[in-house]
């Protein structure tokens, strides 16, 4: 009984990252990456990933030590800790994907400073045990690709008229260059957030109706 | 000279750091409630990007060429430090100063903006001066983006906007008018 009740629990944990608690869309957390390597779908399929990877390495390493890192210098520990996971993906790109990595540049180094990691290093990870943490690092971190692989897709789609390089419309289609340059990536993504609190008010007006 | 005035207006302008490179945008978005604020903001910014330049130099001349696969941990490390030892070093000498820019200089130590001028500067092979230079045309790029959306934010609030909108979605949109301004000055040099 209990153990299903932890089962679900559990699940809730990952869950939450994907969609209620979505880290770009609901906590607005790590703009900066989500809108500098969006232009197309692969480059923020690619980012999200890289972030991933470090989200859930650092979160297991930081549950193991939650109780020898002194309360005093947990921050620092936290960052030390994230920049080694972001070294190790920044030299595995470079080495495997040469592309990815010329076209990411700068901001994979610049994962390290991705407030989403360090919030769910404090809020999450010096708390709780290792698999939790491991669960609510993998899916906040598929929530965060998840949500850069969205705009990349809607950039890529509407600012050059195809999807991971395929073309999609034809020769007749004029590409909307403005959203592939930097504005678009303000608009493509304010224009998300809108549609995401119209939905949690017309969810919200519901239940006010139902009570 | 010609080429330290280009380095200059490229940072503050045409490559800026907020609305072009979207660099230190968590201040952006959240601290420009108010012009004032956004101001000092963006003086405290000017200030620990300077001084990350002068310690990206040092770092970069005697010390990341013998390891090189350290250079991350070592920035943001000697970044953070060095800002905490100015902040202590300005509370004492000018508690003017302090009150003017103390609250900000913490927040700031970390983001992206400060660490992207870093690692920017050694990716161009920047020297003393050019980086330098580079500093304060990035930042002051940063504090004319943080004035400019304060200011308009300001007068947002006066106006009758439905609530769907308010809040960050808003900001969006405001940056990105501001950002496609901002594309304006992308010819100011002809073609580089």
């Amino acid at each position: 009984m209990s153990n299903e009740v932890n089962g679900s629990q559990n699940m809730q944990e990952f869950l939450k990252g994907l969609w209620k608690e979505n880290p770009v869309f609901v906590a607005v957390l790590g703009m900066c990456p989500s809108l500098a390597v969006t232009n197309s779908a692969i480059n923020g399929l690619a980012m999200g990933l890289a972030t991933t990877f470090v989200l859930i390495g650092s979160s297991i390493l930081v549950s193991l030590l939650r109780k020898v890192i002194p309360k005093q210098v947990r921050i620092t520990t936290y960052i030390v800790i994230i920049a080694t996971f972001v070294t190790v993906v920044d030299f595995t790109l470079q080495a495997y994907f040469p592309d990815i990595h010329k076209a990411l540049g700068a901001f994979i180094s610049l994962i390290v400073v991705n407030c989403l990691i360090l919030a769910r290093q404090e809020s999450f990870a010096s708390k709780n045990g290792q698999w939790r943490s491991f669960l609510d690092a993998s899916g906040m971190g598929l929530g965060f690709t998840f949500a850069l692989f969205t705009l990349g897709a809607i950039r890529e789609v509407l600012g050059n008229g195809s999807l991971f390089g395929v073309s999609l419309f034809g020769k007749a289609f004029e590409p909307w260059i403005v959203m592939i340059l930097p504005p678009g990536g303000f608009f493509v993504l304010g224009l998300l957030l809108l549609l995401f609190n119209w939905s949690a008010q017309r969810r919200k007006q519901r239940k006010m109706q139902t009570a | 000279m010609n080429e330290l005035i280009w380095i200059f207006i490229s940072a503050l302008l045409i490559n800026n750091f907020t609305l072009s490179l979207f660099l230190g945008l968590c201040p952006f978005l959240g601290v420009t409630q108010r012009m004032e604020t956004a101001f000092r903001l963006g003086l405290a910014n000017i200030f620990v990007m300077v001084i990350t330049a002068i310690a990206a130099y040092i770092l970069n001349t005697w010390v990341l060429i013998y390891a090189p696969y350290l250079r991350l941990i070592s920035f943001i490390i000697v970044i953070a430090s060095v800002v905490q030892f100015v902040e202590i070093a300005i509370k004492k000498l000018s508690p003017v100063l302090f009150k003017a820019l103390g609250i900000f200089l913490p927040l700031i130590t970390t983001n992206c903006a400060i660490l992207g001028l870093a690692l920017f500067s050694t990716n161009k092979g920047y020297g003393f001066l050019e980086g330098l230079i580079y500093a304060l045309g990035a930042g002051g790029g940063v504090t004319i983006a943080l004035v400019l959306l304060a200011s308009i934010r300001e007068e947002t609030r006066i106006l009758n906007i439905p609530n769907v909108v308010k809040g960050t979605a808003l900001n969006l949109i405001i940056a990105g008018i501001l950002s496609l301004a901002f594309m304006g000055f992308a010819g100011l040099f002809g073609s580089h």
